[in-house]
């Protein structure tokens, strides 16, 4: 089962090479990861989707606790929480008259940039599982698709 | 972080400030080796006495020392390196000392911070490869984080589960000055090693011992590590319940005591393999449910309530699920158990039935063997020796069927007494282990249990012996073979010994002599006591004793691995 974890670390050097260490040396899945500075600039936040069974999720977020740079963990998908995603998806600038975007333009979360030699880049924030349809409607047009993983939080 | 301010505004060499940070630590004593990025710490070491050094002759020995001197005392273990193969070469040790939570601090040199990254001579990078096997590492990348850095390393080391720290020093931080101050306490937002035991799980787990039929203790080295044996063996004995240890927790229960049904595992005795099948309570303290003790998961104590309690959480319900998890101090909460029931004077059900089934297992006597002729049984050398320090000395084993024979047969009745290397299985740590417990307890009777494989391993080792005059005693149980490799290829291989039978040795008296130190070669049974006997009373020589030991004996029983506790091969 899918899980959002996040983890509140020390902005130290290394500290994250520490996470994904843990996970690689653990065998634990990575579906993505993300971090960015939190409202403590001496502290990163990271958020991680992951997959497992509950012992696998539970050991996950013991071994990340126990990491002596980690200040907290919390599992968001178990309880009430947002999750946001950002996808850019590169297409032919002609392509943007294709019947399947047309449907999609009216998306409050959906925004089509100009760019250089002929091309077009929509940009989507949405949901994860907006965010997968998207890309499903688009995947035949995409000549190039840049996920950022999903960002949560509790709420 | 508090800082004592108690200072002149002196500055100080980044070298200075180390030496002054081990002398504020109370640290006596350093196992290295000089090199290039470590020599202006070795300067300053030089002109001071408040600590000493001692050179090994190989890093791993290093390492392997200051894990022997840790876990024979109450203090950490401290090793200084050079950069590159210096740490390098100090790897393994602290591997080792990784999955055996032990308490020690590596220092290792590094080039200059302006050389970093870019493949300088005897540059490589500590911190990244020493991340999978460390509690905790840290680079010093400015002078002024150099006491503050090392305090936190001793104070990350010797807390909650203990285990390695690595502080990686570069070359021109010892050089650059500052003022010094060593803080006197450390706070980490991040690192809280103080758990508050909850009251629920102990009133749980109460209950449990006091209506359960067929309970065991399972005890490991965490007890070892808490200091809380005299408390575990006090709750044991007021419930008489049995009490196996794992090959760490050796001796944090009187090893000589009726209630002990010995160690369990893979090696483990008959009583103890079937009581832990059978059980419906199993206590599991400051243990962690590794492989070689639990064979096949799915079959391991089906029928039983498990209470298990350690100190670090990713433990708990890791392999096997425990019901009720007690998450603290094994020490403070084995003190919590016993203020429920013992003050309370509270009784638990009679188990009559249960001991008179584990003592009918005990008529197996499953560590017995036979020594009729007067080729050596290798484990008539460890009996012997029992019988000869009436199981008072210190014993440190490398890995293989000797440390299995020394474990089943040597009777431990106090903790910190059996040093060896049981999570990485380390061949190598044998003799450098002993170094550092000689030093740590200078008066007493320091034996090594070994085989003429492992010793190989670390035996330049010798050397540094007879430089700090250590009289170790070692014990080689020689067979030819890499025994548990033979033993394997005979059980699981068709008898197909590939690679495993050692050509070529050395002639080990004479070895030990060109060393400088005592050989005795020993090859009738009816000499083992007498020699064993003789070595001892040389109080002030290292004595390398070479038994030639009977080529195929095994270790029994054995759990082959993936199968239950209740499948024991018995010989």
């Amino acid at each position: 089962m899918r899980h959002i974890i996040s983890v509140l670390l020390e902005n130290e050097s290394g500290a994250l090479s520490r996470v994904a260490g843990l996970f690689s040396a653990r065998s634990f899945n990575i579906e993505s990861l993300s971090v960015a500075p939190s409202e403590d600039l001496t502290a990163s936040r990271m958020t991680i989707v992951t997959s497992g069974n509950d012992a696998v999720i539970e050991q996950i977020v013991k071994q990340l606790d126990k990491l002596v740079d980690v200040i907290e963990v919390s599992e968001i998908t178990s309880s009430d929480h947002i999750e946001r995603e950002i996808v850019f998806v590169k297409i032919k600038d002609s392509d943007t008259e294709n019947e399947n975007l047309k449907s999609l333009k009216t998306n409050e979360f959906l925004k089509i940039h100009k760019a250089e030699n002929g091309h077009a880049i929509i940009e989507c924030v949405d949901s994860p599982e907006n965010v997968n349809e998207f890309i499903n409607t688009v995947k035949d047009i995409a000549i190039k698709i840049i996920r950022s993983g999903a960002v949560g939080i509790g709420s | 972080m508090k800082q004592n301010t108690d200072n002149n505004n002196e500055k100080f060499t980044g070298a200075e400030i180390f030496v002054k940070c081990l002398e504020a630590e109370g640290i006596e004593l350093v196992f290295g080796y000089p090199g290039g990025a470590v020599l202006h710490i070795y300067d300053e070491l030089h002109k001071q006495n408040e600590v000493s050094h001692i050179l090994v002759r190989h890093e791993q020995g290093a390492v392997h020392a200051a894990e022997g001197f840790a876990k024979s005392s109450d203090k950490p273990g401290v090793v200084l390196v050079t950069s590159g193969p210096g740490a390098t070469n100090s790897i393994t040790g602290i591997a080792d000392a990784y999955m055996d939570s032990v308490p020690i601090v590596i220092f290792t040199g590094q080039v200059r911070t302006a050389l970093i990254g870019n493949d300088a001579f005897q540059e490589v990078d500590t911190v990244g490869i020493t991340r999978p096997c460390v509690k905790h590492n840290f680079m010093i990348t400015d002078v002024k984080d150099m006491a503050s850095t090392i305090k936190k390393a001793f104070y990350v080391a010797t807390t909650g589960r203990p285990g390695p720290v690595v502080v990686d020093i570069p070359k021109d931080i010892t050089e650059d000055k500052c003022e010094f101050n060593y803080p006197d306490s450390v706070e980490m937002r991040s690192y809280n090693p103080i758990i508050e035991i909850s009251d629920d799980s102990i009133k749980q787990a109460t209950e449990k011992i006091l209506s359960c039929d067929k309970p065991v203790i399972y005890a490991g080295g965490g007890v070892i590590n808490s200091n809380a044996s005299e408390e575990l063996t006090k709750f044991a004995k007021y419930l008489n319940f049995p009490v196996t240890n794992t090959l760490m927790g050796l001796g944090c229960f009187p090893g000589d005591d009726p209630q002990f049904i010995q160690m369990l595992g893979m090696h483990g005795s008959y009583e103890a393999n079937m009581a832990m099948h059978d059980c419906d309570l199993l206590i599991a303290v400051g243990a962690r449910f590794d492989d070689r003790i639990t064979g096949r998961l799915d079959k391991f104590s089906p029928n039983a309530t498990v209470i298990h309690i350690d100190v670090d959480p990713s433990s708990i319900s890791k392999n096997i699920k425990a019901h009720i998890p007690i998450h603290g101090d094994v020490k403070a909460a084995v003190n919590k158990l016993s203020e429920e029931i013992i003050s309370k004077n509270l009784k638990p059900k009679n188990i009559d039935r249960w001991w008179g089934q584990i003592n009918e297992w005990r008529k197996k006597d499953s560590f017995k063997y036979n020594q009729d002729s007067d080729i050596i049984k290798p484990q008539f050398v460890v009996d012997s020796l029992y019988k000869v320090t009436k199981g008072d000395a210190f014993i440190t084993s490398d890995v293989g069927q000797h440390q299995m024979w020394a474990a089943q047969l040597y009777k431990f009745n106090k903790p910190k007494r059996w040093i060896n290397s049981g999570g990485l299985g380390t061949m190598g740590f044998g003799l450098p282990s002993a170094m550092g417990t000689q030093f740590a307890n200078t008066d007493s009777l320091v034996c090594c249990i070994t085989g003429e494989a492992s010793i190989q391993m670390c035996i330049q080792e010798l050397s540094t012996c007879l430089q700090y005059g250590l009289p170790i005693k070692i014990i080689n149980l020689n067979n030819r073979y890499m025994g548990m490799v033979r033993q394997w290829q005979e059980f699981f291989y068709e008898k197909r010994y590939a690679m495993s039978y050692m050509d070529a040795l050395p002639d080990f008296v004479k070895l030990a002599e060109s060393f400088g130190h005592v050989g005795i070669k020993v090859e009738k049974s009816s000499d083992v006591e007498s020699a064993l006997e003789d070595a001892i009373n040389m109080k002030n020589r290292l004595v390398f004793l070479d038994f030639i030991t009977d080529q195929n004996e095994n270790v029994f029983p054995m759990i082959a691995t993936g199968a239950a506790h209740n499948k024991m091969i018995l010989s």
